[in-house]
């Protein structure tokens, strides 16, 4: 039987470059021996890919893209389709988690400067994953027809309409119809399900690919390149696999029993995962009291928010979201310190990154709040140091005085 | 074989490449054309009689047109009597930007004036604002003669739907093209001389 699987084996061995593959990126990638709780989210962010492409297959076999049953036919799978509801539950707390863990994979790059020389274009491959994932989420996010989907939509695609000379023309584009209807829905259906995904799971590669190439960094944000054994392995470097296998195998179930926690007792998580208005049929006649983004939008709704219109256009504050987002791509020039590490790093750089998280999270809350003036006046200050966190960057990175980073990894 | 260009061969090259780029500039239109609005969705605009007689003072209803709400405001003396009280806090109070078609230019901007036609779309990201005809509520403050308030990002526009100053819509409510069909009926998105 062995023998068998043996030649089988070499078979197609000669034929694909299977055990050469294996090697390079599983058994032979060496990765750095100190990795701790933070490197747990790239293989999660992989995990919930998975989830949600085997969730969403499911629920597209009963959902209808069309205005007239959409609301009725997520309602169908949720009583009537055999673990329906068992299904959307995992692919609405997927999307949710799936913001979670990717916001905590970049906040590990942030502390120990994951972005910087080799690995810009590693980075960016990343942000590029990030934006789509956002496109994928706000295209669901109107699937079901409901009222905060379809005022939602309306709002963001507004946004587009803001801009300067061709802003009315894109947004009737985007939508394909002067209003969001049944055309917006069913392209967004097409978009969600075909047109995005195949574009993620192209890109995923990509990043796996980057990371491989320059290979990983490490809570030390040192060089383990340094240091070779006889067969030019890094001295501080295990293989991926079995030893990070393991490792995420570990991770990877302590996910699962969060996530399952939230699918099985707490699945619209209090309003933030789904929306309570979103239970209600999408009506364009009528706006809901009190409309929010889902919550992983919300930093970049708020700093819409909090820039008042300039030249009677609301345009300045859309640049402004925008920015926020794409910002993040120019990190790995940014920032100028001596060392990747928040380790090794001088007291500057922590209170700025400790700012920055404030602000992060601050605006999150805010963007989930009605705008009163109170709110605004708080979110213009959070917008400015979500902002200062970034263009002072080149400044306060230079200055700040670094520790003297270590020749091999430590463990702590 | 030398390593010399053949100029020739690379013309011919840099030709075939920019018509084939161009053919696949052609192939790509067809593509983006179908996302622009379908003959049905254009089709869909057809005008939307109304009649106003239903409409008690102080009251308003909303009608589809478009796929948008139009709303119809039946104002009363007292109403209209509040609406020249605060110019000075209006970013357009004269409705100098055409927000409306010409026949609606005035300071009422209606046609009769106890009746307001106006497309309930938010000027700013395109909500649909809610209806606050009451005199200084406590939630919007004691100088609110009665309009609407944008529940999404706080604009407050007043009952002619002209937008305040220091919120985040830049401009009046829209007033679509309408007219008058006999004393209590009109027709909305149809403003031509003839008769309908």
């Amino acid at each position: 039987m062995m023998e068998r699987l043996k030649k089988l084996v070499c078979w197609i061995d000669e034929r694909f470059p299977l055990i050469a593959t294996y090697k390079a990126h599983v058994s032979e990638y060496y990765a750095p021996k100190n990795f701790n709780f933070w490197y747990f989210f790239g293989s999660l962010a992989l995990l919930v890919l998975v989830i949600q492409i085997v969730s969403g297959i499911f629920l597209a076999m009963n959902y209808k893209p069309d205005a007239m049953f959409a609301f009725a036919s997520v309602e169908y799978i949720m009583r009537d389709v055999h673990w329906g509801w068992l299904l959307r539950y995992i692919h609405s707390t997927g999307a949710s988690m799936f913001f979670v863990v990717i916001y905590l994979h970049m906040f590990r790059s942030l502390m120990y400067g994951s972005y910087r020389k080799p690995r810009e274009l590693l980075w960016i491959i990343g942000m590029i994953i990030y934006l789509a994932l956002m496109g994928e989420a706000f295209m669901g996010y109107l699937l079901p027809w409901g009222q905060m989907s379809f005022w939602g939509a309306q709002v963001i695609v507004n946004l587009f309409s803001s801009i300067p000379y061709i802003g009315h023309d894109l947004a009737i584009l985007i939508r394909g119809d002067f209003v969001v209807s049944d055309t917006t829905l069913n392209r967004f259906f097409a978009l969600h399900v075909i047109a995005i995904p195949l574009v993620l799971l192209a890109i995923v590669v990509a990043h796996l690919v980057a990371l491989h190439e320059v290979g990983s960094n490490n809570p030390d944000g040192i060089d383990i390149k340094k240091h070779k054994d006889a067969n030019g392995n890094p001295l501080d470097a295990v293989p991926f696999h079995p030893y990070y296998t393991t490792k995420d195998g570990v991770g990877a179930v302590g996910f699962l029993i969060v996530f399952c926690a939230i699918i099985f007792f707490a699945p619209e998580m209090g309003g933030y995962f789904l929306e309570d208005n979103n239970f209600v049929p999408a009506n364009p006649m009528k706006t809901p009291e009190h409309i929010a983004p889902v919550w992983y939008f919300t930093p970049y709704y708020a700093i819409l928010r909090a820039v008042p219109p300039l030249f009677g256009s609301q345009f300045p504050g859309v640049v402004a979201m925008g920015v926020a987002t794409v910002i993040f791509f120019f990190l790995p020039w940014l920032d100028r310190g001596k060392v990747r590490s928040i380790r090794y790093r001088g007291p500057v750089y922590k209170i700025f990154l400790t700012l920055f998280v404030i602000s992060f999270v601050g605006l999150g809350w805010l963007g989930l709040m009605p705008a009163t003036p109170t709110y605004t006046l708080i979110s213009r200050i959070l917008a400015v140091v979500y902002f200062a966190f970034f263009f002072l960057m080149p400044w306060y990175t230079k200055i700040d005085k670094c520790k003297p980073e270590p020749d091999r990894v430590t463990s702590r | 074989m030398t390593d010399e260009v053949n100029l020739s061969k690379r013309r011919l090259l840099i030709a075939t490449t920019a018509a084939g780029g161009v053919a696949a500039a052609g192939a790509g239109a067809p593509f983006v054309l179908s996302l622009m609005p379908s003959e049905r969705a254009k089709a869909a605009g057809a005008p939307v009689e109304v009649d106003l007689s239903a409409i008690a003072p102080g009251m308003m209803i909303s009608v589809e047109w478009q796929g948008k709400p139009v709303w119809i405001v039946h104002r009363t003396q007292e109403m209209l009597n509040l609406l020249s009280n605060h110019d000075d806090r209006l970013v357009d109070p004269e409705s100098s930007v055409q927000q409306q078609p010409p026949y609606c230019n005035n300071s009422y901007r209606s046609i009769k004036p106890e009746y307001l036609v106006v497309l309930g779309i938010c000027t700013h990201l395109g909500c649909s604002p809610t209806f606050r005809p009451e005199v200084s509520p406590t939630d919007l403050g004691k100088d609110w003669p009665g309009g609407w308030f944008c529940p999404c990002h706080g604009s407050r526009f007043d009952l002619a739907a002209r937008v305040y100053k220091g919120v985040p819509a830049p401009s009046n409510l829209i007033v679509p093209p309408h007219k008058y069909l006999s004393d209590n009926r009109i027709l909305i998105g149809d403003d031509s001389k003839e008769a309908a």
